[in-house]
Parts: C-alpha cells; sequence; structure tokens
C-alpha cells in the first residue's frame, strides 16, 4: 500500500511530504518530497542590502532565529575583516546558546507527542516561554528578532538583564531536569526510541548529517569545539556524544546539551563587562569584492553561510549550508525497515526546521 | 412480555441513554480538567464556572457541525459505523448494576454476556475505517481489530478468574461475594491484567494506536464529522465508563459499604453514591496514565499481550483453581499473585537495565576532547589600546 504522509499531516513538522510503501504496518520504500515551503530565501538576498537581508535569515531556521542571523552576520564580518567588541560577542553567545535551549526545548515538546505523549509539549514550550519572553525584553520580538547586526548587535541588554538572566537560568535548569524525569527513562519511551532509526557514525559522515544528529551517532564534532568562532573557545563546556546512533541517542543528546549551554551562558554572564556593542561600520555596509564560507553550530547543526560580494551594497550571491537540509537527507535510512509508528519517531528525532530545508 | 414490562424496557432503556449521556459529559470535562492540571494549564474556563458547561456547548458544536460524507466513502457502511460502534456500548449497560437495585435486567450470566456484546463493538470501528476510503482510516481501524482481538484474550481470562473466585457469572453475586475482601485483595494480578486489556480495548493511552493523532490522526474517526463524530466520541466515552464500572464491580467491592447504614431507598441511594465515587476514582487513575504515558507500537503492543498478559492470565487462573481446588486460605491467592506481578515487572523493567545502563549519551568536555582547552578571559582592563584580545573572531583573517 502506497501511503502518503504529509504535507497536512500533523507530525510532519510542517509542510514536509514522505510518500511510503507499505508491507502491513512495515514501510519497504519511502521517498521524501521537500519544497512546499520555498521562499527563494538564496535569491531574495541579491536585491536586499545586508541589514535587509537578517529579516531573511530570521525566517529560515525559525525556531533558532538568532543562531540564523548570526551564521549571515559573521560571514559579512569576515568579508569586511571587522572586529567586533567583546560585549557584542557576549551578548550575541547569550542570547544564540539560549536560543539552542529554546529550540531544544521544542523539539522536546514536539518528540513527546511524537512518541505518543501528550504531556511533554506543554513543559516544553513553558521553558521555551521563559526565553523567549527574555527575547522579548532584549530584541523587542518574540521570535523574528532582527538583533544580530553586521559589525555588533542592534541596542545594548536592557537594564535588569542580570537580574532576569539570574532567575531565568535557575528556572530553566530546573526545567530541564524536570522534563528530563518526565519522559527520559518512562519505560514506554525507551521501547519506542531505543534502537530506532539507527544510524551509524560513517554513514552519518557520508549523509552529511552534522548537529546533535551526528554527535548522537558517536561522532565527537561540534563547530563550537572543532573550529571554535567569536569567544567559544573561552568556555568550559563540553558536547554530549551518544554510543547508538538511535532515537534515544538523538534525544538524550539534546537534553544534555541543553545543560551544557546552560553552563555557557553562566559562564559568558560573569565574564561580560560593560563596553561598545557594535563595531564602526558604515549605515549602509558594501563588503569588498570577494566570498567568504562561514560554518555556524546552529541547534540543529553545522550552518554555512556562503557570501560573495561584488563590491556592492547587495550580495553577488548567497548560499547557505542548512543542516536540517543535510540531515533530512538521512531519512531514507533511517525509515528502512522501519514501522509507519516509527517513522513519525524518526523524522521527530531528526529535528528538522522545514524553512531551513526548503529556504 | 406484558404492556408494563415493555414500558419498563423503554422507559429503562431511555433512562440509561440520559445517564450516560450526562456521565460522558462530566467525563469529558473531568478529562479536560485532569489533563490540564496534569500538565499546568486550566483546561476550559470560559464556558460557565470553571468551564463545566463546556460540554454543553461542545455537544452544541458538533450538532451544528456540516456532517461531512466523503465523496469516496461507501455511504451505507460509512452511516452505519457510529451505530454499530455505539451500540453495543449500551446493551453492555442492560446488566452493569449501580447498585443492588437500580440495573435494567440482572442475568445469571452478565459477565458472559458483557464479554460477548463488548467484542462487538471492534466491528463499528472496522467498518469506519473501511468505508472512509482513507489509507489512515483503514490503517486505524484495522489496528482496532487487531488490538482487540489479542486484547480479548487476557481480557476474558481475567474476568473469568474472578467468575472462579465468586462461583458465579452473575454481577450481583460477584459484589457479594466480595463482602469480606475485595477481589483486588485476592487478585491483584486479576485486576491489573483487566485493566491493561481495558485499556487496550478501549484503545485509550498507551494504547491508543488506533486513534494515534501522531500518526494515523485519529484512525478510523478521520473523515468524520459533526454528529456522527460527536457518537463516535460518546461511545468512546461510554466505553470508558464501562470499564471503570466494571473494575469497580469486579475488584473494588462495587457498591459495598464496609458497613451499610441504612436500607431501603436510602440503601439504594448511597451505595449509587459510593459505586460512583470509586468508579471515577478508576477513571481518575485511567486519565491519569492518559496524561502520562507515550503510546506503544503496534507490534509492541501486540508482544505485550501474547507475552505478557496472556500468560500471566493463564497464571491467574491456574493458581485460583488451585487455590479454590484445594481450598487453600485465599492469601495463598494474594502471595501468588502479587509474586507473579512482581516478578512480569522485573522483566519489563529489567529489559533496559538501570539508570546508568540506559544511558547511552556521554558529555565529553573540552579538556577530554583534547581539541581546545579553555582559553583565558580577556585581560580585564585596557581592552581598547593595545593589541586586541585574543578573539577567535574570523574577522582576524581577511576575506580571500
Amino acid at each position: 500500500m502506497m501511503l502518503n504522509m504529509g504535507p497536512q499531516h500533523p507530525s510532519t513538522h510542517g509542510v514536509f511530504r514522505l510518500v511510503l510503501w507499505l508491507e502491513g504496518e512495515r514501510i519497504v520504500r519511502a521517498e521524501p518530497h521537500i519544497g512546499y515551503l520555498h521562499r527563494g530565501s538564496e535569491k531574495l538576498c541579491e536585491r536586499e542590502d545586508y541589514t535587509q537581508i537578517i529579516t531573511l535569515f530570521d525566517r529560515l531556521d525559525y525556531v533558532a532565529n538568532l543562531n540564523c542571523e548570526l551564521a549571515f552576520c559573521m560571514a559579512a564580518e569576515k568579508l569586511m575583516a571587522l572586529e567586533v567588541p567583546e560585549r557584542a560577542w557576549y551578548i550575541r553567545t547569550i542570547l544564540c546558546e539560549l536560543n539552542r535551549i529554546a529550540s531544544h526545548m521544542l523539539f522536546y515538546g514536539v518528540y513527546g507527542l511524537d512518541v505518543g505523549a501528550m504531556t511533554p509539549v506543554l513543559y516544553g514550550f513553558r521553558e521555551r516561554e521563559r526565553v523567549i519572553l527574555l527575547f522579548e525584553a532584549v530584541t523587542g520580538a518574540r521570535m523574528m528578532h532582527n538583533y544580530i547586526r553586521v559589525g555588533g548587535v542592534k541596542e545594548d541588554l536592557p537594564d535588569d538583564f542580570g537580574k532576569r538572566m539570574t532567575v531565568l537560568i535557575d528556572e530553566l535548569k530546573r526545567g530541564i531536569d524536570e522534563c528530563d524525569a518526565l519522559l527520559t527513562n518512562s519505560e514506554l519511551f525507551l521501547e519506542r526510541t531505543k534502537g530506532v532509526g539507527t544510524i551509524d557514525g560513517p554513514t552519518a559522515v557520508d549523509y552529511g548529517v552534522t548537529g546533535p544528529m551526528l554527535r548522537a551517532a558517536g561522532v565527537k564534532e561540534d563547530v563550537r569545539i572543532s573550529e571554535p568562532y567569536g569567544i567559544y573557545d573561552r568556555f568550559d563546556f563540553g558536547i554530549p556524544v551518544g554510543t547508538h546512533g538511535d532515537c534515544w541517542d538523538r534525544y538524550y543528546v539534546r537534553v544534555e546539551e541543553m545543560r551544557q549551554s546552560l553552563s555557557i551562558i553562566e559562564q559568558a554572564m560573569s565574564q561580560m563587562e560593560a563596553g561598545p556593542i557594535t563595531a564602526k561600520v558604515r549605515r549602509i555596509a558594501r563588503p569588498p569584492r570577494g566570498e567568504a564560507y562561514l560554518r555556524t553550530e546552529s541547534p540543529r547543526g553545522d550552518f554555512g553561510v556562503f557570501l560573495v560580494s561584488d563590491g556592492g551594497d547587495k550580495p553577488y550571491r548567497v548560499k547557505v549550508r542548512a543542516p536540517s537540509f543535510a540531515n533530512l537527507q538521512s531519512i531514507t535510512h533511517l525509515l528502512r525497515d522501519a514501522y509507519i509508528a516509527d517513522a513519525v519517531v524518526i523524522l521527530g528525532s531528526t529535528d528538522i526546521i522545514l524553512g531551513e530545508v526548503d529556504r | 412480555m406484558t404492556a408494563l414490562e415493555v414500558l419498563y424496557y423503554a422507559l429503562g432503556a431511555v433512562g440509561l441513554l440520559v445517564f450516560l449521556s450526562m456521565t460522558v459529559m462530566a467525563l469529558t470535562w473531568l478529562e479536560r480538567k485532569t489533563l490540564a492540571r496534569i500538565q499546568q494549564r486550566m483546561g476550559p474556563m470560559r464556558v460557565g464556572p470553571h468551564g463545566t458547561l463546556q460540554p454543553i456547548a461542545d455537544v452544541l458544536k458538533l450538532m451544528s457541525k456540516e456532517d461531512i460524507t466523503p465523496s469516496s466513502a461507501d455511504k451505507r457502511l460509512f452511516w452505519l459505523a457510529p451505530v454499530a460502534f455505539f451500540l453495543p456500548a449500551l446493551l453492555l449497560w442492560v446488566t452493569i448494576p449501580l447498585s443492588r437495585d437500580l440495573v435494567l435486567r440482572n442475568m445469571d450470566m452478565g459477565l458472559f454476556y458483557i464479554v460477548a456484546i463488548s467484542v462487538l463493538s471492534v466491528a463499528g470501528l472496522a467498518l469506519a475505517g473501511w468505508s472512509s476510503a482513507n489509507k489512515y482510516a483503514l490503517l486505524g481501524g484495522l489496528r482496532a481489530v487487531g488490538a482487540l482481538i489479542s486484547y480479548e484474550i487476557p481480557f476474558i481470562l481475567a474476568v473469568l478468574g474472578v467468575g472462579m473466585l465468586a462461583q458465579s457469572l452473575d454481577l450481583t453475586q460477584v459484589v457479594d461475594g466480595q463482602q469480606n475482601f475485595a477481589y483486588i485483595l485476592i487478585q491483584p494480578l486479576g485486576l491489573f491484567i483487566f485493566l491493561a486489556a481495558g485499556l487496550a480495548e478501549l484503545g485509550r493511552t498507551p494504547f491508543d494506536i488506533h486513534h494515534a493523532e501522531s500518526e494515523v490522526v485519529g484512525g478510523p474517526f478521520v473523515e468524520y464529522s459533526g454528529a456522527h463524530w460527536a457518537v463516535f466520541m460518546l461511545a468512546e466515552y461510554v466505553n470508558t465508563f464501562t470499564i471503570a464500572a466494571l473494575t469497580v464491580l469486579l475488584f473494588l467491592g462495587g457498591w459495598r459499604w464496609p458497613a451499610m447504614p441504612l436500607d431501603g431507598v436510602g440503601h439504594t441511594i448511597l451505595s449509587l453514591a459510593w459505586f460512583l465515587a470509586k468508579t471515577y476514582l478508576v477513571i481518575l487513575v485511567i486519565f491519569w496514565i492518559r496524561g502520562t504515558f507515550p503510546r506503544l507500537r503496534i507490534d509492541q503492543l501486540m508482544s505485550f499481550s501474547w507475552k505478557v498478559l496472556v500468560p500471566l492470565s493463564f497464571a491467574n487462573i491456574l493458581f485460583t483453581g488451585i487455590v479454590l481446588y484445594y481450598d487453600l486460605g485465599r492469601w495463598v491467592l494474594t502471595i501468588l499473585s502479587l509474586l507473579s506481578l512482581a516478578a512480569a515487572f522485573y522483566l519489563v523493567f529489567n529489559k533496559y537495565g538501570n539508570l546508568k545502563k540506559r544511558n547511552t549519551v556521554r558529555v565529553y568536555s573540552v579538556r577530554e576532547l583534547g581539541l581546545k582547552p579553555a582559553a583565558k578571559p580577556p585581560p580585564p582592563d585596557a581592552p581598547s589600546d593595545g593589541d586586541p584580545p585574543p578573539q577567535g573572531a574570523p574577522g582576524h583573517q581577511p576575506a580571500s
């Protein structure tokens, strides 16, 4: 039987379409179809100037907006050889790590729904809401922040930021532990995720899988550590690495990553000092002729931006290396011999964002 | 049948329908509130105080909605399916006593009747799945049939165990048999099997594979809307109430008070209240399970039935038979029950080992990786003059 899953199916995490050929409840063949959310973002970038493009990057990975903004701004800064002030880097790092937590919390909740538990989603969203309220205080928007700018950030942190962060870090710590206790070791959850959708390290590398998915497969790779950017080389943190590369490992790698992000945030908060928040940049940035490629670690993996400038105020070409897109490639491998119910769990464990896949 | 009897049954049927509809409305509200409490939210709050009138609003909404029949559906079956699902749910209540006197028709073979009728409801799900002309509905319908057939065996065997203890299949006598000890104390194993199999027959979490919103998008009901969908929901909640009521009747002592203070009408009312209180307690447990557990996969569902519940229920029958035949003390059965329950739980929980064994994710710290030990923070003073601080920013390299 051929079963068409999506683009309107509730658990394809957006508008992803999966055509499944079934033998009873088992999947014999799976064919992913993407492109339902294609907006031509990369092409649109060619006719916007550098400040405007940031808003387009907000809408790529729309649950980790700041991480996308950061990648683009860093690429432009690399072209312009800009020196970004210390404080701006700390602000960027803190907010991006917070965004990683918010993104993983969303994953946690939705993953609960995927395996059929209805409570985790509300706990996950509760924690995410805390982060988003802070974002609103800092950037003025809950999601599409447009906050990180070429050369720095838009404006300085609000006065009560330190106070809010102390509370938030405590709350998040408790929240992550609570979420962990709610789902991780549930017998039924283990049953649904252990040994499901396994991928080994070399295969994952072959598929170009990055981020938590790759680490769950046992590969110790994280751009923040292997090619540290910004001020990441100053922090003492860890990367969670799985052993089996199954759904449970992918899930738990993300839970542990939230804890590590919190530790980075704590260290950054203690190191941050007052100072300028943006480098001296002309109002309309005109990077010199040339090209730059830049990798960052977004919550979904290795988020790369390739930027070509012809010296004008608009880039000549922007290409995004979206981790979701590469991670999604492995879905046919992961779905081999799975059940329909597994298809949902496996797709959930890749944690794709269609805005980033289709661009 | 005399005219009086006909009138009695007609009135009784109407009364039952009204009672069950009211119960279902209460249950929907209760379920939403319970889940909301588990999930740290308020639940319905707008219609009436604390949303108590929400069920009425829901009914009105469902009734006024357009009733869509898919153009490719098998129309007659599509219309028949909700009825075929609802009727058995209603028929069961003919013989379920709310208290000693509050029963439409007490039967000698009451339990047999219940077991026989409850199987019929699956036909409605299968029909709905088939006639919707929708692959998700079909999958859901087939899942429902598969689950029901697998769980019917432990369900029946658990009921049989109680029948053996009570030496009767008459529900009133089963309750009377629990005069000294409720059967939960004698057959905890039976209660576990009954509840697990009951949940599976209801299609409730963790066995809700035929609904499975995240997989088959509501299963057999995916194409139903408006009043037809409401009939399905009604039947589902009636079934939930039935299983809870049966649990109370079979294992929790039914309407029996420890010491009955009144007799006559007062007795009936008190027993009814006591019975309903117990039933709602069981229902709360069912809702609690729904708020807590993920869903099983179909193969795991089957193997849980055939590899865990069926052997356990045979053991239950065997133990009960031995204890009854040799006329041992009932406590022997309690101990045997608990032991086999403990063994089963141990086997199930030991599958993944202890917490340490389960955790296959290890955090490698920066130092451990030996890649880049944490660099020192920047010099605290004079950030602007002299050399720039050791910054990892790629801005240092000129663009190539």
